[in-house]
């Protein structure tokens, strides 16, 4: 028989995958929008993410909205538990989300705007990588409610996630560039690209060595037969990966630094996958305790079955649409002034 | 106050600043995508330019406002489970499906085809824009129908049952919930408002135009438009408002009686109370200004009928009768000037001087953001009306709230006011900036239609250097 919870675990876990690739790399270019140029550059930046960061944060919406769905227990204790990192993310992305416009509207205060989007990424990113570390490291609940105190999310450990989720988006973002930039501005996007490899490399190894300690659970997952079968390779292929998205930065063709930072994140989110299931709060509650009734279930899975290709069918012609190199003339084609 | 109550408060003045900041924005979005799909059409149809001018003018406003909504919608999705985590776990296998479907059948819709709308013009035939247009209107429209279904399950919630630990959950077929009984009601009211909300920002822009003496082809239209939607949606409008009302008469009979003002019930026809100061401990409304038996009359349809009041309602099942009482005279004040600026658009139409009428244009301009003001107003009364209710009948605001501690919910309340203040009230600068410009036949012209962003030229480089 097919487990629905099943299902809708794996439908949440792919919007959420979905939202990390997708966000992840025009946040990144949030993140290292200081670095860029003032004027050219920085609109080049600006125009080579323009056109798709709403579908790209769209994801959010249908993480946020799918969990309330389909486990609603899950949603009720998660978003208290992280209320203030989650806070901070969703004020962070109401500035960086306006200055896509208003750095147009107002020359006179660009400056303003840029540093709202780079800051904002930047604060948005951390406390997504914040948030991932307190899931991961246990949330207390009593009674289907969470139950600890204001600063429970707050460890060494969550910190760690939140500088590695900044690095891993930068360096999404970097290979954003140097796929779809030419010149100067994909210079230096390689110039960027290049400290960030051994340091998101880095950071997964700091994440992955801290894991199993954190609770039994995860230390069984991986070091005790079968879980090693996985254990054992998962380093040699993140270094395989991590070593080919190296040698691809500053060679044709440009699409491949980004593609093998997409390996690497993809990588992380098996490990992660393998490391929650099947607890949606590490063990506290499991997805088939948080699931929605089953009508629930069926009634959205009929949509989503048959939404979510028509989205994504449509979603790749807006990116085809836009595909190739950002030119100097700029797809914003509203900048009156 | 106690420690609950203080957070209590805290969360839901919070939800509230959020959401009616939010409410601003789709309300303009919904009417402005379909007029930008008109305008379009109308372009495509007749070959004028001043339609593609009036399209791209109207886009770089809509583009603003999208984001101004976009953003703030964001904050609304996980406003449920940070504040109102018991309410999200109770109601989530009822309300959470039909939010999934508004991302799903919704917000990709509008997200996925805005690029193309905003940047695309030159990239995909006119064909595809236009389609591209079309979607995303189609996708506000669907947005407002999902999340209506869920509010309005809120206020006249049927198709439930209750699990055995405490949740409601579909009883029989998803219809009854999608359909509950306000829901059609409630959708027709909110959507035509969203589109008089639009009609009356383009035709107080069209007449700031006109006062200032541009009658270009550009202007005239935009006024000519806004006024025949003013004429003729304002009295469509009155008309489903009242439908509405009596449904809310039928559901919701405690909204009423604060909408009305009626502390005591009247056993042979019903006074309505057209001003007065409500006073909740008093029980009376001071220095009414009434006219006996009219309120049976609007209701019932029969003047000596008799309307209860809220003295058949225990007191902890009271709305505050207050706000409720002004927020539906503000709505309904301003729908009548809505019709009044309708019928004196009509007025100058037929003496051939719609565009030369400059009290018109007066009362056109001062009437541009009337529509806002009624939409939040009608908002306030609907929600505030439901309290002490989240789930009308089934679950009150205090048992929702999530296990807050009030200085975690103050400090996020100050830190939203703080940032929406900054970002939005720069955003409708930014707007009133924009619409402060004339329309011209520049707006569509091929040479400036990808204005090359500032910062292109090399003298703008060398400008911006730090």
């Amino acid at each position: 028989m097919m487990d629905l919870t099943v299902i809708w675990a794996a439908i949440i876990a792919i919007a959420v995958a979905a939202y990390v690739l997708m966000d992840g790399f025009d946040l990144g270019i949030g993140i290292l929008f200081p670095k860029f140029r003032v004027g050219r550059e920085r609109d080049a930046a600006m125009n080579a993410i323009a056109p798709v960061w709403d579908g790209n944060e769209t994801w959010l919406v249908m993480g946020g909205g799918g969990l309330l769905a389909a486990f609603p227990l899950a949603y009720s204790i998660v978003l208290p538990a992280l209320y203030a990192p989650l806070i901070a993310m969703l004020l962070a992305l109401v500035f960086r989300g306006v200055a896509f416009e208003f750095r147009w509207r107002d020359p006179n205060h660009r400056r303003f705007w840029d540093f709202a989007f780079f800051a904002g990424s930047l604060v948005a990113t951390f406390a997504q990588g914040i948030t991932l570390g307190a899931l991961l490291q246990g949330i207390e609940v009593h009674d289907r409610a969470y139950s600890g105190g204001w600063w429970d999310w707050l460890s060494g450990f969550s910190l760690l996630t939140g500088v590695s989720l900044v690095i891993g988006y930068a360096l999404l973002g970097a290979g954003w560039l140097i796929w779809k930039t030419e010149g100067p501005l994909q210079a230096d996007a390689r110039r960027f690209a290049r400290p960030l490899v051994p340091a998101l490399v880095v950071a997964i190894a700091a994440v992955s060595l801290s894991t199993p300690f954190l609770e039994m659970q995860y230390w069984q997952r991986w070091f005790v037969w079968p879980g090693l079968i996985v254990a054992v390779p998962m380093p040699l292929l993140i270094a395989f990966v991590a070593f080919m998205l190296w040698r691809s930065i500053g060679r044709a063709p440009d699409s491949h630094p980004f593609l093998w930072t997409l390996g690497l994140f993809a990588l992380s989110m098996a490990g992660l996958a393998i490391s929650i299931w099947p607890w949606v709060i590490p063990g506290r509650v499991s997805i088939w305790d948080a699931a929605a009734p089953h009508s629930s279930q069926v009634f959205m899975l009929i949509g989503a079955g048959v939404l979510i290709p028509v989205i994504l069918a449509y979603t790749a012609w807006a990116y085809w649409v836009f595909r190739g190199k950002v030119g100097d003339d700029g797809y914003h084609a509203h900048g009156d002034h | 106050m106690a420690e609950g109550e203080t957070a209590l408060i805290l969360a839901r003045a919070q939800f509230a600043f959020t959401v009616s900041f939010h409410f601003i924005f789709p309300a303009f979005s919904i009417g402005l995508a379909s007029y930008l799909a008109v305008l379009e059409g109308l372009w495509l149809k007749t070959g004028k330019d001043h339609y593609l001018d009036l399209f791209r003018y109207w886009m770089k406003i809509f583009a603003v406002a999208f984001a101004m909504g976009v953003v703030s919608g964001i904050v609304m999705s996980y406003q449920f489970g940070t504040n109102w985590s018991v309410f999200s776990d109770k109601a989530g296998p009822v309300i959470g499906p039909l939010m999934a479907y508004e991302v799903l059948t919704a917000f990709f819709l509008e997200a996925g085809f805005l690029g193309v709308m905003l940047f695309g013009m030159k990239k995909v035939g006119r064909g595809l824009h236009f389609t591209a247009t079309c979607a995303v209107a189609l996708g506000t429209f669907i947005s407002a129908f999902w999340i209506l279904s869920v509010n309005s399950w809120m206020q006249t919630p049927t198709g439930h049952t209750l699990n055995d630990v405490g949740q409601f959950v579909p009883a029989a077929g998803w219809a009854d919930i999608i359909f509950n009984p306000s829901f059609p009601y409630r959708l027709v009211h909110t959507v035509i408002a969203a589109y008089l909300t639009t009609a009356l920002a383009v035709g107080g822009v069209g007449a700031w135009h006109l006062l200032r003496g541009d009658r270009g082809p550009q202007v005239r239209t935009m006024f000519s438009m806004a006024m025949w939607m003013a004429a003729l949606v304002a009295p469509i409008q009155i008309f489903a408002g009242d439908l509405h009302g009596l449904n809310t008469l039928e559901h919701q009979p405690v909204k009423v009686m604060a909408m009305e003002g009626h502390y005591q019930s009247h056993p042979d026809g019903a006074p309505l109370i057209l001003f007065g100061i409500p006073d909740s401990k008093a029980e009376t409304v001071h220095a009414a200004i009434e006219i006996p038996k009219l309120s049976s009359l609007i209701l019932k349809h029969d003047l000596d009928a008799p309307l209860a009041g809220l003295d058949t309602v225990a007191k902890a099942d009271r709305p505050p009768v207050g706000i409720i009482f002004w927020s539906f005279r503000i709505m309904v004040g301003i729908g009548f000037l809505m019709l009044t600026l309708g019928l004196w658009s009509l007025l100058g139409r037929v003496t051939g001087r719609l565009y030369e009428w400059r009290w018109l244009h007066r009362f056109a301009l001062v009437m541009g953001p009337s529509g806002f003001v009624a939409v939040i107003a009608g908002w306030v009364t609907t929600e505030v009306g439901r309290q002490p209710w989240v789930i009308q009948g089934l679950l009150r605001t205090s048992d929702a709230v999530s296990p807050l501690a009030s200085p975690a919910v103050g400090a996020s309340l100050v830190a939203f006011v703080i940032v929406y203040f900054t970002c939005f009230t720069v955003g409708t600068l930014y707007i009133l900036k924009l619409a402060g410009k004339a329309p011209g036949p520049r707006e569509g012209a091929p040479e400036r239609a990808p204005i090359r962003s500032a910062g292109i030229t090399p003298a703008q480089a060398v400008q911006e250097g730090e």
